[in-house]
């Protein structure tokens, strides 16, 4: 079985981004492949890395990081929904002229175009969506 | 790559008020360029999304609603409505836009795209599809 994720919603706001993370979790101690993990909606506030929660609780953000760490996950933001909400890497920092440091991608993501996401519905058994 | 899959898109919010719906649409154009079978569903406040005559100038925000009868070009052309939705909203079919499409088997004869259907056609119709995607 191989699985790809859709998360549409954001970090602390929404139970939909805590779902997201444990059912990607569970599958993969469970031995299930995940094509991509497709952050979309406010779902891309998930891949920032200038998250900074209180230290009682948990870092949604990191959580996926070190996930992507641990077991080469594809973590893809996209591209249209991350540039309304403020979500830039290096490439698009530079070409909208946001300056030195302005790219706050979180290790382990990476920005892309919505093509990725037909693509993870295309090559997976099941696309399995996380939002409201 | 494997071969075309069907994809359903769920469209369950109001058109303006939360982002959704835009979004929504946005995923539809670019998947219309990847040679798979695509429809849409309305239900809930989604069916306000393909009503007709909506004016947003007040809102200050972008009316997207002539997209979806633009759609028909792209190769979407099954609009699932459910008529609970309709029903519940005070909608009938009439209330909504005109929306058609060439069909290119049929000496591109003008159809219409919108399927009022039952509760119980949608869930048929929802079962028989290989992705769907809920906004």
């Amino acid at each position: 079985m191989k699985l790809s994720i859709l998360v549409n919603e954001g970090p602390y706001t929404h139970q939909a981004a805590d779902s997201a993370y444990q059912f990607t979790k569970a599958a993969l101690d469970k031995g299930v492949e995940i094509f991509r993990v497709f952050f979309y909606h406010d779902g891309v506030n998930n891949g920032t890395r200038l998250t900074v929660p209180p230290q009682d609780d948990r870092n949604i953000q990191k959580n996926w990081s070190d996930l992507a760490e641990k077991h080469k996950l594809d973590l893809v933001v996209c591209i249209a929904a991350a540039q309304r909400r403020g979500i830039l890497d290096e490439g698009e920092a530079k070409r909208h002229g946001k300056g030195e440091g302005a790219a706050n991608i979180a290790p382990g993501f990476r920005i892309s175009g919505l093509g990725q996401l037909i693509e993870a519905g295309i090559e997976a058994d099941r696309l399995v969506v996380f939002g409201d | 790559m494997s071969e075309a899959k069907k994809f359903l898109y769920v469209n369950r919010k109001a058109p303006y008020g939360t982002i959704y719906a835009l979004e929504s649409l946005e995923v539809v154009l670019i998947g219309a360029a990847f040679d798979q079978h695509v429809s849409l569903a309305f239900v809930d406040d989604g069916v306000f999304q393909i009503a007709k005559g909506q004016d947003t100038k007040s809102l200050g925000v972008k009316n997207f609603s002539p997209t979806y009868r633009a759609l028909g070009d792209y190769g979407v052309t099954k609009f699932y409505v459910e008529k609970d939705s309709l029903d519940e909203r005070g909608l009938s079919a009439d209330d909504l836009m005109e929306i058609t499409y060439e069909d290119e088997n049929d000496g591109f004869a003008e159809k219409p795209s919108i399927i009022v259907v039952t509760k119980a056609e949608m869930a048929e119709v929802m079962r028989d599809q290989d992705v769907i995607l809920s906004f």
